[in-house]
């Protein structure tokens, strides 16, 4: 049936089924296509958005859930965002790239969260797969992003 | 729809649209002939800079814009491993372009001009795009820098030797005059292609091998959601399709009930493929949800009833038995006969999924004049092909964009998903655009895998010396591959890396028995040196230690000590401040070296266990010597990725087969390694000037038993039953 979701600050109205996951109505209805498909079991974490500002892996979400305004990668912003997004660049932490619309939107949850993360508040946190193993250079970043954001702010 | 016998996607046609470009019009049949010449051609030593090279139309490897727009067709898949760059690199390093302005796209498929050297076939695999491009690429690159000096002198009236290239500026400096290359983008293109070129020597390179150059080109659009893989492509009236595939292998689809799956909302329609039933929808969910409803039975009759418990058993036994000898030295069974202690140890590596973080997904439009695929292709020699059988076309009237993929790991190097691909369009019928999705299940459970092995070794030693080594492996062909690549009647990517033994032993001897079974099998990152290396490296530590020698110190003693082996295993040593195995406060260290597509790494690892008697791994050291860094930071980067790879198949990889039908589906039970068990990584590359060698795979193989030798030293015991963590 047909209901109205915020996504990037934008109402739109969708008509699809109750149950359809949240990531497939970012994908296919509004054919925003930077949040993934990795797993559909919110294991991995490439479908991660921000829905209310809180970190979601959106294939776990069904649409009938979603109340609250929806962040996706392609409008997410603020200075944790570009911190983490150009932390990303300088520490050319991507390689096939297919999760790190995931692992940047968990970053900058983080960040948000916890301007100074520890490494264990990383392995606690970054729970998202990166089958190309980028961990050693994501974990890199969001120690530059969190010096960059924190260290803007004085 | 429109096709042509040879296509370059729209993408690369936008460059076109800025202006004239350098070989924008693609070569006449002449020059395709003279391309595939040169490309038979065995690649020269051309480091020396004083050599000439033939040239190579430029046209097929790089096209320039009048807004200076450096464009190199690169015909490699980019799949994370940073082919983009480095093929862009040696175009821009002989052009002398500046970085800024370069960009990458996909060949399309042409045999002729986009042939992988190392392989004969349009693909990519076995860690072989920078070997086989080497040449090529800066061979491009020179020869478009050469025609568009040229313009640049005819037009200022001056010697082309007095004319300077830098980061895109033409200049002549004695009348202090200066223009950027695509002001001479149209005079060039009308001049004709020199007959040969100059390369740079190494100490000239600006780009090549240089500390702070290190910007991948696909990166930025990796950051911010834009880069498009196959499964974001969308257009009017494109349906998506999910395929039920039969639990068993062997089994083929009986019949089907799809009457609840087309009451689901934006269904359209159920087809039966050879592989199974596809569900069209209108959409990924509608997809889904369709083939949950579907009630289909499967036929049986020639479906796999053993599981990979009783294959191993099976395998296991082959391996007291001699096989297909594939190498061998002295007489190692003599040696072994007259021996007072034999030294017995079986290896078993289960099978293993790829699982790519994209998994298998591909875009499709046919009608009677071709077909248009969009996909991460890593096979166009065999997909293209197998597309055009399916759908009853011409080879030619099939074309494939390749598009990046999300990983591969060697997944997409089969031909059964093009088929598939081919199936869905041609029972919807023509004129139907479809994208055909993998989910996770689909890619765990239908996969293809990095075959079973079972390696038996058996070795002497006297006086600390290792006097005999045989070793007997039992595992699956990894391909299907004509009986001419086949080596002794048997694959020789079973054995690869144990068949030759970096080692000088006196009486070595390795058996081959080639398995036949209904278990899929292709390359899995590092392929046959994905078991051989663990087997090999495991074995000679437990001989070294029984010989009382050191781990780093024993091997060097078995090799030359000017090799290349040496030169790593020396490096990583040093590295890593070796002082042995240790335990030192309950961390112990464990070493490992493999020679693989042409290049040596050599890794060490530092271990300790947790509470639970799990390993924690805290620290691997890496030697790398794949000849001429082309880009370090890659290099670096692709070392880190085989460890973690590498690492959580070690530890937790295992497909596990029940009555024919794999009992792991997702990522919860395929475990994947996490940030959390990531170790940290310090990597040192030899300084080389030899022609460059293969980097994607090069982490995968030592890790694993540089791991399993420290585990060794910390527990006492020595596992030779992968995965090390296994599921109680």
């Amino acid at each position: 049936m047909s209901q109205t979701i915020i996504v990037n600050g934008q109402a739109h109205v969708v008509d699809v089924d109750d149950d359809t996951p949240l990531l497939w109505v970012l994908r296919d209805a509004l054919q925003l296509t930077g949040t993934k498909f990795g797993c559909g079991i919110a294991m991995c974490g490439a479908c991660t958005v921000h829905i209310d500002g809180e970190p979601m892996r959106s294939c776990s979400v069904p649409i009938c859930a979603v109340t609250a305004p929806v962040t996706t990668i392609e409008a997410v912003d603020g200075r944790e965002a570009e911190a983490v997004q150009a932390a990303w660049i300088a520490h050319q932490v991507p390689q096939c790239g297919y999760c790190q619309s995931g692992q940047i939107m968990s970053a900058i949850a983080l960040l948000r969260r916890t301007p100074n993360p520890t490494d264990a508040d990383i392995d606690q946190t970054m729970t998202n797969i990166c089958r190309c193993a980028t961990y050693v250079r994501i974990r890199a970043a969001i120690h530059a992003a969190a010096q960059a954001v924190t260290g803007a702010g004085i | 729809m429109k096709t042509a016998p040879i296509d370059i996607s729209r993408r690369n046609l936008l460059v076109g649209a800025a202006g004239l470009v350098i070989g924008i019009a693609l070569p006449a049949t002449a020059a395709r002939a003279q391309a595939a010449g040169n490309l038979g051609a065995k690649a020269p030593e051309a480091l020396e800079g004083t050599q000439t090279e033939k040239s190579v139309p430029p046209n097929a490897y790089v096209r320039i814009g009048v807004d200076n727009k450096v464009t190199v067709v690169v015909k490699h898949l980019e799949m994370g491993q940073g082919t983009y760059t480095g093929l862009a690199t040696l175009v821009a390093e002989e052009l002398d372009a500046d970085w800024a302005d370069v960009e990458a796209v996909s060949a399309p498929v042409n045999a002729a001009l986009y042939t992988n050297s190392v392989w004969g076939g349009q693909l990519t695999g076995g860690s072989s795009g920078m070997a086989s491009s080497f040449d090529l690429m800066r061979r491009a690159g020179a020869t478009a820098r050469a025609m568009l000096v040229e313009a640049a002198a005819r037009r200022w009236d001056v010697q082309a030797d007095e004319l300077q290239v830098e980061k895109s500026v033409i200049s002549h400096p004695p009348s202090n005059r200066s223009a950027r290359l695509g002001a001479f983008v149209e005079d060039a293109a009308k001049l004709p292609a020199p007959d040969y070129v100059t390369l740079k020597a190494p100490s000239a390179f600006t780009l090549i091998g240089q500390k702070g150059f290190s910007k991948r080109v696909d990166i930025p659009d990796k950051v911010n959601g834009r880069a498009i893989y196959a499964l974001d492509i969308h257009e009017p009236g494109l349906l998506t399709v999910v395929v039920a595939r039969p639990p068993r292998f062997g089994s083929v689809p009986g019949a089907v009930d799809a009457s609840r799956a087309l009451a689901v909302k934006d269904v359209v329609a159920v087809r039966q493929i050879p592989t199974g039933f596809a569900v069209y929808a209108r959409g990924t969910w509608p997809a889904i949800k369709g083939r949950l409803a579907l009630a289909a039975t499967w036929d049986d009759h020639a479906a796999e009833t053993r599981g990979s418990e009783e294959m191993i058993a099976d395998a296991a036994e082959l391996t007291k038995t001699p096989g297909a000898v594939v190498g061998t030295k002295g007489d190692a069974e003599q040696a072994l006969a007259q021996a007072s202690e034999i030294i017995d140890v079986t290896y078993v590596f289960p099978f293993l999924a790829h699982g790519p973080m994209e998994p298998l997904d591909g875009y499709l439009r046919w009608d009677q004049n071709g077909a248009h695929a969009r996909y991460g292709c890593q096979l166009q020699v065999g997909d293209q092909p197998t597309i055009a059988k399916v759908l009853g076309l011409n080879p030619n009237q099939v074309t494939i964009d390749t598009m990046i993929a999300g990983g591969s790991f060697g997944r997409r190097v089969q031909t059964q998903f093009a088929g598939e691909l081919a199936e869905v369009a041609k029972a919807i019928g023509p004129g139907q655009p479809v994208k055909l999705v993998w989910t996770r299940e689909d890619d765990i459970q239908g996969g293809y895998y990095r075959p079973m092995a079972v390696h038996r070794f058996r070795a002497t030693i006297n006086n600390g010396a290792i006097i005999a080594w045989a070793s007997n492996i039992a595992s699956q062909p990894v391909v299907k591959a004509p009986p001419s690549r086949f080596r002794y009647g048997v694959d020789p990517l079973i054995s690869e890396g144990a068949d030759e033994l970096l080692y000088d032993i006196p009486n070595f001897r390795c058996d081959v028995h080639s398995l036949s079974g209904t278990v899929t099998t292709n390359s899995w990152r590092s392929v046959g040196h994905s078991h051989t290396c663990y087997a090999v490296e495991c074995f000679v530590d437990l001989l070294l230690e029984k010989a009382e020698k050191d781990p780093v110190e024993g091997r060097l003693a078995l090799m030359p000590p000017s090799s290349r082996a040496a030169g790593v295993l020396t490096a990583v040593a040093k590295l890593a401040g070796w002082m042995g195995s240790g335990p030192v406060n309950g961390k112990a260290r464990g070493v490992a070296v493999v020679e693989a597509f042409g290049s040596f790494v050599a890794q060490i690892a530092e271990v300790s266990l947790d509470r639970h008697g799990n390993p924690k791994v805290h620290k691997v050291w890496c030697a790398i010597d794949c000849g001429i860094a082309v880009n370090p930071d890659i290099i670096r980067a692709q070392l880190e990725s085989g460890i973690g790879y590498g690492m959580g198949h070690i530890l937790y990889g295992d497909i596990p087969i029940e009555a024919g039908a794999v009992k792991v589906s997702n990522f919860d039970d395929y475990r994947a390694l996490s940030m959390s068990e990531m170790p940290e990584v310090e990597v040192v590359i030899i300084p080389s000037s030899q022609q460059p060698t293969g980097v994607g795979e090069l982490g995968v193989p030592t890790i694993g038993p540089a791991i399993a030798n420290a585990l060794a030293r910390l527990s006492g015991k020595r596992q030779s039953r992968l995965p090390l963590v296994r599921a109680s």
